[in-house]
């Protein structure tokens, strides 16, 4: 309705959704600018379609081979926020269909920027306890200005927490045919174990995350090993850090 | 073949004396004005209220202001208000074939491999990416997204032909940067041209500086006119003589010969981004130069392409904690200590390298309070930065974020002194420009080349020009329907509400496809360019 018909499509994925996004767009009521309730106050609540919205936009970022992160930051921050406004007792959206899925985690793991991939499949693991959702919507008072960096955001909500649960698929599916194309010898150690584990979460998520019962102390630890002789490779400490 | 990064240096304590020491270098020009090209002042505007002591003194006033103090009147003056605009004329950035333009062949495909590129329609590598003037004016330069830069040349003024002044036509064009691949990645990297940097000019051949995601390189441009001819051991073909058959010996005499530009690529600076590059900028001592990608600005010598000092890291720890990016950043222009650098949450960081090796601790902190009325869960978007530019004089910075412009005063930090609304009318279509993407567009902004009116782009190829003195602002459009050459260009109107009249236009007919990222305005003149997917379009002032 407000697009200009010279709109372009990128891609033809898009053309399904948009079909899903036409139906749920109408009850975006705090949108239109004749609602009283619009001028006055600022929407406190969202509608769940503008979070389906966004979810689905973090997929399509994460979906790149190399993903904009300015544009995967700005999306995970609105969807933050969205998320804050919303009810306790909001309905997960549907599952987009899991062709998209494994592709998801083939890009997150051929990556190699260590701690973003292991971070992202530490949320890719969480999803499994995904009533952590619906449990912390924040008041929006402590938004603060928003140019300041806001304090450490709840310990059960990480950058990437939103994700839907379709991800989940990922480990019904197995791991195996993921890496038919890929060299696995790298791949081959204990880092990346078969489904019937789930996915590790880095250790940098130790403190935070409640959510991780299944973890072996010493695979915990190897983890930790690992990643930080990566990180130590990458950036020496030096002063001042 | 990719190869281990070079140290960032600022982390190993012999390579912090190594800093110091090129610093100490850059020091000494810094204690007298580094020399930078002459720039006037033109109109001063009003005097903002000043807090405390500044820390940069004033640049120096520049040529063309008289001794008296007043400002001479100068070409650029004029302003967006008094003068028109008018079409010089529409470059199509050359392909090999056909000059089809985008807007006629609708089939969007993207067609990255270069073979596809033998067709015979343009294809979105022909998009261009950025626009640039050199210090003089009389190259522009543009990138596009197939990795070529096309370079060119302002007509020479002649008695016969004084219509044809201010046409540019093609100097030299050549591939910058191919598609590759990160192969312990396994990453395509896009060749796409992300910026220009020019050098100011220092013997007769022409430098500038191009980059892609990952990879800066110094093109050398140079012109050649003469040719050796007549050598002994060689034929006219080049072919080797046997030296039994030579009798005679012969200087090798220079011919002149058709006018041959050449462009070499210089030096490659490369590995020293993980992230993708967003700006360059040259640093007024013209022997360093910074690069700056999401989370990293690096800092480079010209003369060293397997070293560079990384003076300022935004990567948290923990990448789950990361929540901002860098998105521009440029040099001072006269002070070769001080940079800023904009952010994805709308604020600015003045930093001095005089202060520390790395520079995470701002010297100062520009960012404005975010207005309750105009809440929304777009409002972290929308204050993205996309663009920051320094004035010619050093005394102020513009940025450019979803819907304004804004020109800060570095003197004050807690707001800008002035704001002009680019496109308030999408203010209530953020949703939709959100969901199609729009939102994360990247406008940039220009200075002219007296500072008093700024340019930057919108959608359905309009343009906006906002003069500083005046007020006023015009909007115009850079399209091949509505301009022919040296006709005078019509200012356009968005319409908001209410009655559409007549040669408005309304919000819901615009086309969000068709949108001016890149602009360049001329350093001294009232010469502007502006790139419109694969058209660059040359607009002047009709005053001149």
């Amino acid at each position: 309705m407000m697009l200009s018909k010279g709109l372009k499509r990128k891609r033809e994925e898009e053309e399904e959704e948009e079909e899903k996004k036409e139906d749920l767009e109408v009850d975006a009521w705090w949108l239109d600018p004749g609602h009283p309730a619009v001028t006055q106050t600022p929407p406190t609540v969202a509608s769940s379609s503008l979070f389906d919205l966004s979810v689905l936009k973090l997929h399509h970022s994460l979906r790149q081979s190399e993903p904009d992160l300015r544009h995967l930051v700005l999306v995970v921050n609105t969807l933050r926020r969205i998320q804050a406004s919303m009810a306790p007792t909001v309905t997960l959206p549907p599952v987009p269909s899991p062709p998209i899925v494994p592709s998801v985690a083939d890009n997150l793991l051929a990556s190699s920027d260590a701690t973003l991939s292991t971070s992202i499949a530490s949320l890719l693991e969480d999803l499994s306890h995904i009533e952590g959702l619906s449990q912390a919507p924040q008041p929006l008072a402590d938004e603060g200005p928003p140019g300041r960096p806001v304090g450490a955001t709840p310990p059960s909500l990480g950058a990437l927490d939103l994700l839907s649960p379709a991800t989940g698929c990922l480990l019904d599916d197995g791991l195996e045919g993921l890496f038919e194309d890929i060299d696995t010898s790298m791949y081959d150690s204990e880092l990346w174990v078969p489904a019937s584990e789930g996915l590790k979460p880095g250790p940098e998520d130790g403190p935070g995350k409640e959510g991780a019962p299944e973890l072996d102390e010493a695979e915990l630890d190897y983890l930790m090993d690992v990643l930080v002789g990566t990180q130590a490779l990458e950036r020496p400490p030096g002063p001042g850090r | 073949m990719h190869q281990p990064p070079p140290a960032s240096c600022s982390r190993s304590s012999c390579c912090v004396c190594a800093r110091v020491g090129v610093r100490v270098s850059a020091l000494a020009p810094a204690a007298a004005p580094c020399p930078a090209p002459s720039r006037s002042l033109g109109p001063r505007p009003p005097e903002p209220p000043s807090r405390g002591t500044s820390t940069l003194p004033l640049a120096p006033l520049g040529p063309w202001c008289s001794p008296t103090g007043s400002p001479a009147p100068l070409s650029c003056e004029t302003g967006c208000g008094e003068g028109s605009w008018i079409l010089v004329c529409r470059l199509l950035v050359p392909t090999q074939v056909s000059l089809l333009s985008m807007e006629e062949d609708i089939d969007t495909r993207k067609i990255n491999n270069s073979f596809l590129r033998d067709h015979s329609y343009a294809t979105e590598a022909d998009i261009i990416s950025t626009v640039e003037f050199n210090h003089t004016g009389e190259l522009l330069a543009t990138g596009d997204k197939g990795g070529r830069v096309v370079i060119f040349q302002r007509e020479q003024e002649s008695k016969n032909q004084v219509h044809r002044r201010g046409e540019y036509n093609v100097y030299s064009t050549f591939q910058s940067h191919e598609p590759e691949f990160d192969y312990l990645k396994s990453l395509e990297i896009e060749e796409k041209i992300n910026k220009i940097r020019w050098l100011p000019q220092q013997n007769a051949a022409y430098f500038l500086l191009s980059t892609n995601d990952k990879t800066v390189k110094l093109w050398k441009v140079s012109e050649r006119d003469k040719r050796p001819e007549g050598y002994n051991l060689k034929d006219e073909e080049g072919r080797l003589r046997d030296p039994a058959t030579i009798t005679t010996l012969r200087v090798p005499v220079l011919r002149p010969m058709d006018l041959m530009v050449e462009a070499t690529p210089r030096r490659v600076f490369a590995n020293a981004h993980t992230y993708h590059i967003n700006s360059i900028s040259v640093n007024s001592d013209y022997e360093t130069y910074m690069s700056a990608d999401d989370l990293r600005i690096n800092l480079w010598n010209f003369e060293i392409t397997n070293q560079s000092f990384n003076i300022v890291d935004i990567k948290p720890a923990n990448m789950e904690e990361l929540t901002e990016v860098i998105t521009a950043a440029e040099f001072h222009p006269h002070h070769c200590n001080t940079f800023v650098y904009s952010s994805s949450k709308g604020t600015i960081r003045l930093c001095d390298m005089r202060a520390s090796a790395l520079c995470d601790r701002h010297t100062k902190f520009f960012e404005e309070p975010e207005d309750p009325s105009n809440r929304s869960f777009f409002s972290e978007i929308i204050s993205s930065i996309s663009d920051v530019k320094f004035s010619h004089s050093g005394r102020y910075i513009m940025t450019r974020d979803y819907l304004t412009v804004k020109v800060w005063d570095l003197n004050m930090e807690n707001r800008p002194i002035e704001t002009y609304q680019v496109h308030d009318y999408l203010r209530s279509k953020l949703c939709s420009l959100y969901e199609n993407d729009c939102i994360f567009d990247k406008f940039e902004c220009v200075w002219n080349g007296s500072d008093s009116v700024i340019m930057t782009g919108s959608y359905n190829n309009f343009f906006r020009m906002f003069d500083r003195n005046t007020k006023r602002d015009v909007t115009l459009e850079a399209s091949r329907e509505n301009s022919k050459p040296r006709a005078i260009l019509k200012p356009r109107k968005v319409c908001v509400g209410g009655k559409r009249r007549k040669d408005e236009i309304s919000v819901d007919s615009l086309d969000f496809s068709k949108k001016i990222l890149h602009t360049a305005w001329h350093p001294s003149e009232n010469i502007i360019a502006v790139a419109a997917t694969n058209n660059l379009y040359i607009f002047q002032d009709k005053v001149n």
